[in-house]
Order: C-alpha cells, then sequence, then structure tokens
C-alpha cells in the first residue's frame, strides 16, 4: 500500500507524526526541531535559566524526565541528574535501571539516593505509617531530598519535567476548587530563596505525546509502565478531561495554561502566601522550616518505627495525589 | 493485525484494513493520549496499517509527578 502520504510542514518530507494543536504534521528532524524551539522559548520567555547555571535534573526514568535532561544538553547547558530510589517495587527498580543506561550512554553525571538504604524507610511503609495517600510522603521525600541535593552539589537550578499537560490538569484541579493560593504560585519558575534552589519547568510548552515522540524519535528508552500507586487519581481524571475537550478543539491545553500564565497569573501575583515568615532550620536536618521539625523529618520518624510494608499492600488502599 | 499494548503490556489481533487515526477510533483510544508506531517507526494519524506490520500503541499519559 502507498502511503496516504502527509507531509512536513517544513520540509514537504513523510511526516512521522502529526501535531493537531500546530495544525500540521512534521518529520523526525523537525519536529525535534520544534521542540527545542519550544524549550527555548520558555526558558526564554520566563528567565529559567542562564548559560552559567548549574543544573540538576530530577529524573526518573520515564519519558519527561529523560526528554528534559536531554533537550537541555542539546540546548548547550550543563547539567547533572539526580535519581531517588523509592522503594515501590518493581517499578522503582526498573526505573532506576532506565535512568542509569540514559546517564551511561551519554556520559551523563547521574546522583542516586536510596530512601531505604540512606533514611532507613521507602515509599510503601511510609504511606502505611502516615496513613495519608502514597504520593503525599512521596512527594515531602523527593522535594526535601531535590533541594539537599541541590544546596549541597552547588547547583543553581533545580530542573523538572513536568510538562504541558501536567501544569494544565493542575491548574484544572486548582480552579475547580478555585484555590487562589495554590493559583497565584502555579508558576514556571520559582525563584532561588533562603535554603531553596530555584525550581524551573522548561517543558512547559510541550504536550506529553510530544515528549513521549521525543524519545521515541531520539531513541531514548523510557519507562512506560506508570507508577503503580497513581492508578485512578484526580490528576488522571484531570487530565482524560481536558484531553476529550482537546480533542474537539486543539490547543485548548496551551491556550488554558499558558493564557493563565500570560493573563490571570499577574492578577493573582502577591495573593500567595510567600512561605518565608517564621521559617528556622529544622532541629535535625537542617532544612527550613516552619514547623518543629521539617515536614521530612516528621515521615521519615514515623517510617522508620514501622515494619517495611510491600507495595502490593498498599496498592488496594487509597490512592493517588490530590 | 497484531497490535501491542501496554499498562498492562498484552497483543491483540484487529480485523479489517486501518489507518493510525481509524484503529484508535475503533479501539476507543484517544488520539491525544497515544502514539503510534508501526515497524519501530512513529507514523502520523492517516498512515495506513498494513496486515503484516508490527504496531505498537503506547499511551503517553503519566501520573505527574
Ligand atoms: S505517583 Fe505518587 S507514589 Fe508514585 S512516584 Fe509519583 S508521587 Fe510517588
Ligand atoms: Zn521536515
Ligand atoms: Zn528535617
Amino acid at each position: 500500500m502507498v502511503a496516504a502520504g502527509s507531509k512536513c510542514r517544513t520540509c514537504r518530507g513523510p511526516a512521522i507524526i502529526d501535531l493537531p494543536r500546530h495544525n500540521a504534521n512534521f518529520c523526525a528532524e523537525h519536529f525535534l526541531e520544534l521542540c527545542r524551539r519550544q524549550v527555548a522559548k520558555a526558558i526564554d520567555k520566563f528567565e529559567m535559566l542562564t548559560p552559567d547555571d548549574r543544573i540538576l535534573v530530577a529524573v526518573s526514568g520515564g519519558k519527561d524526565s529523560l526528554a528534559v535532561w536531554d533537550l537541555l544538553i542539546e540546548l548547550g547547558y550543563q547539567a547533572d541528574g539526580l535519581y531517588i530510589g523509592l522503594g515501590i517495587g518493581e517499578y522503582s527498580d526498573v526505573s532506576g535501571e532506565y535512568a542509569k543506561a540514559f546517564a551511561a550512554e551519554r556520559a551523563l553525571h547521574l546522583i542516586t539516593i536510596d530512601l531505604r538504604d540512606e533514611y532507613g524507610f521507602d515509599i510503601p511503609t511510609a504511606a502505611k505509617a502516615t496513613r495519608r495517600v502514597p504520593c503525599s510522603a512521596c512527594g515531602t521525600s523527593k522535594r526535601h531530598l531535590f533541594d539537599k541535593a541541590a544546596l549541597e552539589g552547588g547547583y543553581t537550578a533545580l530542573v523538572t519535567g513536568h510538562n504541558l499537560d501536567d501544569e494544565a490538569a493542575v491548574l484544572f484541579g486548582n480552579t475547580l476548587r478555585w484555590d487562589v493560593e495554590y493559583l497565584a504560585r502555579q508558576l514556571p519558575v520559582l525563584p532561588a530563596r533562603d535554603g531553596f534552589p530555584k525550581k524551573v519547568k522548561p517543558l512547559i510548552r510541550l504536550t506529553e505525546r510530544e515528549m513521549a515522540a521525543w524519545c521515541i524519535v531520539r531513541g531514548i528508552d523510557y519507562l512506560v509502565d506508570e507508577c503503580p500507586m497513581a492508578l485512578g487519581n484526580k490528576h488522571l481524571a484531570y487530565k482524560a478531561a481536558l484531553n476529550a475537550i482537546e480533542q474537539e478543539s486543539p490547543g485548548s491545553k496551551a491556550s488554558f495554561y499558558l493564557n493563565f500564565l500570560d493573563n490571570m497569573a499577574p492578577l493573582l501575583a502577591g495573593a500567595g502566601a510567600s512561605g518565608v515568615e517564621g521559617l528556622h532550620p529544622c532541629p535535625s536536618c537542617g532544612a527550613p522550616t516552619t514547623g518543629d521539625l521539617c515536614a521530612f523529618c516528621r515521615v521519615a520518624e514515623k517510617s522508620r518505627a514501622h515494619e517495611p510494608v510491600p507495595v502490593e499492600l498498599v496498592l488496594s488502599k487509597g490512592r493517588g495525589r490530590r | 493485525m497484531k497490535v501491542l499494548l501496554r499498562n498492562p503490556k498484552r497483543e491483540i489481533d484487529v480485523d479489517g484494513r486501518h489507518t493510525v487515526n481509524s484503529l484508535l477510533a475503533h479501539l476507543d483510544l484517544p488520539r491525544e493520549s497515544h502514539l503510534v508506531i508501526c515497524n519501530g517507526t512513529l507514523v502520523p494519524g492517516d498512515a495506513p496499517l498494513a496486515a503484516t506490520d508490527t504496531v505498537e500503541i503506547r499511551p503517553v499519559i503519566s501520573g505527574g509527578c
């Protein structure tokens, strides 16, 4: 059968992907060029990074974190990776392999931290011990360890692979609740402040479908399977709802989130609690906190006192992030 | 045509002639959350798929953490 022949918008060669939101198809080369341009545009517009930044990428072994690392290196930035072994059964074992293989093949520096080896607990156990959804203890642990590693390693920027779909879904959730404080803080760059490195999301102009395509075209092996603890969470339901709208009206996700940043975020500036008042060093680890022990040390203390819980035991219970 | 699906990994048989878009519609899978890889290469929505092709439908949605 002869190829139906959708053609690349740029070179008229055979296309490998259709991007309805751009009303265009692209060949491999020009698709990659479009992705690079979108990342460069986001970095430029929001003043995310400078060429002298020492960047630490939060690497999970999934498509987005490997793609953002790859893209930053391609754009000429210096960036190391940090992988955290969360102890979520086979998912963690396999995701770690993908992260390590990616770094080794490209001679990039990957720092690895294992929660159980170094802190004496894992995420399934923390979920049980804190009686919260797994993503709660997980998010607290990751934030703490990324901040700590960035500070100790002298990194000036912490990069995450959050993409347009992720940000649009969080925005959707915050809007459904009209959570003004969260809305005011939903920015693609959080500047450095005492004890916290600058936090940056360079993929906000690219969708998950585009990021998966980036990995496939670039030959990046990534973990396709999902974290078992994400199943059935609200975040996924919001993404599905937004994709249903996107299907009817391509470009909706981008205008929902990117126009929020342009038109709405400036009006909300100042509505988010700055969170700096009353900060003091955590007596146990030194991280800035408003409480007695910091959130991470509270989770760690409870979890270490609990006997190890295998991931299967947590799965049947409450799931997902808020 | 043999089609590989993920999460969980499984293989199904699909009868009839399909393009990428018609295959996704036939299986009730949204285009915005899937990519189709045919014989190892990414293919666009109007690409025809032959009975002898090796086809993988890859979901692209993550939990968002
Ligand atoms: S889905 Fe939840 S538990 Fe799994 S890695 Fe993400 S935050 Fe952690
Ligand atoms: Zn082209
Ligand atoms: Zn602490």
